[in-house]
């Protein structure tokens, strides 16, 4: 697959604050990549800037497969994390002020069929429940059928079941062939959605790759959760090391029979217990030592 | 290139966005309204017992005028602005020294008064009669109030807009999009343009029926004052909100801007005996030429020839101020 997006030793500081710390990656044409990180590791900063938004002190971003007579604009399309749209205007005209404003209105009516957005096409944008308003700004930011869509913190407070709508939306848009680059700092989004993904910590990446990669490279086995009210005696028995926060304690278990059998020889009560697959989050806790939703 | 298509995409749904606003909307209609009839009914009741004499093409001021009290002595170099002035009652009496004559309107009580307090100091002077209606206090301040509310809907719809869409990140969104600042600016300005001219015109018919004020001159030449008048405020509300994104400061930046001008552009009163720097500073404020060129259409009959002037000095406030603020114009977006 050919690279859609190059990004190349790219600065940016705040003052004192350095916001991104020389990052360079390379997203491939029709795949989804993730820019994870907690609040304030610089996700957004890194997508403004790629997205042109803001200048950045130094680094360079090309899109090698862009036309040269077509304009960035025409090119990208954008879903903001917070964006307002304007008062007393309804889905519709906004759909069609946006076309207007690129010059494309032919896509108008797959892309209402495809959003879902016919049953509210005369509601005033502000009057929107969180998913029909972040279904609307995806729409916009493929309103002039763009070939990259950057989608920052796409789903950042929906409720579960609208999570999961917008990302079959998500999974459908990428069907077409589009580029997507999307920020979030929930893993099971993703771990769902992406075919690569950056995990950034203060303005650096820390890990690059495959989801699934990532995850066997530096996991074998499961991930077993207790209550941290037992970690003194749990620590006596487990030898692997042992992190602790949210008032859990969790380990990797390459043996989960044999782990647990030894709990149960040190009569360490079992209730409040939890097995599961090592996810995203897990690994950045392991790399970084802390919780990634800060 | 300038494209009139992202332009009217703007424009519409900004003016969507004003009319369905019922509040602001029925604010805008309301206030001014509201003003006017409230300064033709307070101001019934008769004007100011003070003394207003015109002295025509002197220097220095006669020895008299230093003695008598409870006047007020106002320099013509022109004596037909000074006779109309007297036609109209604006002033009580008008004093040619050098030919030893003076005009009075029959029809003026304060004429009548002016007469007497003067009787010494004119009893060589010859009196010329003037006729003409009185030009009420209500009909001298419709075109200061009208013109004070444009300024206000002018400066503050689009200061205050500019600056929330910046603030809210609505700027940043469309700043996306292939739009360039000029069609983005030139949407709003024309979009406000429409709206204070439809409002402006709708509360100037509204009064005219209600109180009957004095209109001497061509409704579309004052139609032509108003569009150009209007265009140079909306240029100046865009020049201050062209980069700011605290509406504080906004709000700030534009009283400064509009209290000189309600105050020295002759909104509520004349500016005629105030010292001349005062006056030339006045003419650099786009509310003077509005008020100026509205008032002598209005009250003095004035033709297009005779407000030339005052046009001339708004177009060129509008293409300085729209110049300015679409090269200024930030979308907002660098932090």
């Amino acid at each position: 697959m050919t690279d859609a997006l190059s990004v190349k030793n790219l600065k940016k500081s705040f003052g004192a604050l350095t916001a991104v710390n020389d990052i360079s990656f390379q997203v491939k044409k029709g795949s989804c990549f993730g820019l994870l990180g907690p609040n304030g590791a610089g996700k957004t900063t890194t997508l403004e800037i790629i997205e042109g938004l803001v200048a950045p002190d130094s680094g360079e971003i090309n899109y090698p497969l862009k036309p040269q007579s077509m304009s960035r604009q025409a090119y990208i399309g954008i879903q903001f994390q917070d964006t307002a749209l304007q008062d007393h205007i309804t889905v519709g005209e906004t759909l069609n002020m946006f076309a207007d404003l690129y010059g494309k209105r032919e896509n108008l009516s797959r892309l209402i069929e495809l959003c879902a957005l016919s049953d509210f096409l005369s509601q005033d944008t502000r009057k929107l429940s969180g998913g029909q308003r972040q279904r609307l700004l995806l729409a916009l930011a493929l309103v002039h059928d763009p070939e990259v869509v950057y989608l920052d913190e796409p789903t950042t407070g929906l409720d579960p079941q609208a999570r999961r709508n917008f990302w079959q939306l998500v999974e459908s848009i990428k069907q077409q062939g589009k580029t997507l680059v999307l920020t979030t700092h929930y893993m099971d989004e993703a771990q769902t959605l992406c075919d690569e993904i950056v995990i950034l910590d203060k303005g650096k990446i820390i890990q690059q790759g495959c989801p699934q990669q990532l995850l066997s490279d530096h996991f074998n086995g499961h991930m077993i959760q207790l209550p941290e009210s037992l970690f003194p005696a749990v620590s006596q028995v487990i030898t692997t090391p042992i992190t602790r926060g949210n008032l859990m304690l969790e380990f990797a278990s390459q043996d989960i029979t044999h782990d647990l059998q030894q709990l149960m020889a040190a009569n360490i009560p079992l209730t409040g217990l939890k097995v599961h697959q090592p996810n995203l989050e897990d690994l950045f806790i392991k790399l970084t030592g802390h919780q990634l939703r800060g | 290139m300038f494209n009139f298509k992202r332009f009217s995409a703007i424009f519409k749904s900004r003016n969507l966005e004003f009319w369905r606003d019922r509040s602001a909307l029925s604010w805008n209609l309301i206030f001014p309204l509201l003003l006017i009839i409230g300064m033709a009914v307070v101001f019934d009741r008769g004007q100011p017992v003070e003394l207003k004499v015109g002295l025509l093409n002197t220097e220095q001021a006669p020895a008299f005028t230093s003695t008598i009290k409870y006047t007020e002595f106002v320099h013509y170099n022109s004596f037909e602005a000074a006779m109309s002035k007297v036609t109209h009652h604006q002033i009580d009496m008008l004093i040619d020294v050098e030919n030893q004559e003076y005009y009075v309107n029959s029809e003026s009580s304060k004429g009548y008064l002016a007469k007497s307090v003067l009787s010494s100091a004119i009893k060589q002077y010859q009196e010329q009669a003037v006729e003409g209606k009185a030009v009420r206090y209500v009909d001298w301040v419709v075109p200061g109030i009208l013109g004070m509310n444009i300024m206000f809907s002018s400066l503050f719809g689009v200061g205050y807009v500019i600056v929330r869409y910046r603030k809210n990140g609505v700027l940043k969104r469309i700043s996306t999009t292939p739009i360039t600042a000029l069609e983005f600016v030139g949407a709003q300005l024309v979009s406000r343009l429409m709206i204070v001219v439809l409002i402006s015109a709708s509360v100037f018919l509204a009064t005219w029926f209600t109180i009957d004020f004095l209109v001497l001159g061509n409704l579309f030449l004052l139609l032509l004052i108003l569009l150009l008048g209007t265009m140079s405020l909306i240029s100046l509300g865009l020049l201050v909100a062209s980069r700011l994104q605290s509406e504080e400061l906004t709000g700030g930046l534009l009283n400064m801007a509009s209290w000189p001008m309600m105050l020295l552009s002759g909104v509520w009163f004349s500016l005629e005996g105030a010292p001349v720097w005062v006056q030339q500073f006045a003419q650099l404020l786009p509310l003077t030429h509005l008020v100026e060129a509205a008032r002598s259409v209005m009250i003095d009959g004035a033709v297009l020839a005779d407000v030339s002037h005052h046009l001339f000095a708004l177009s060129l406030m509008s293409v300085l101020f729209l110049t300015l603020g679409a090269k200024l114009f930030s979308w907002g977006n660098s932090r």
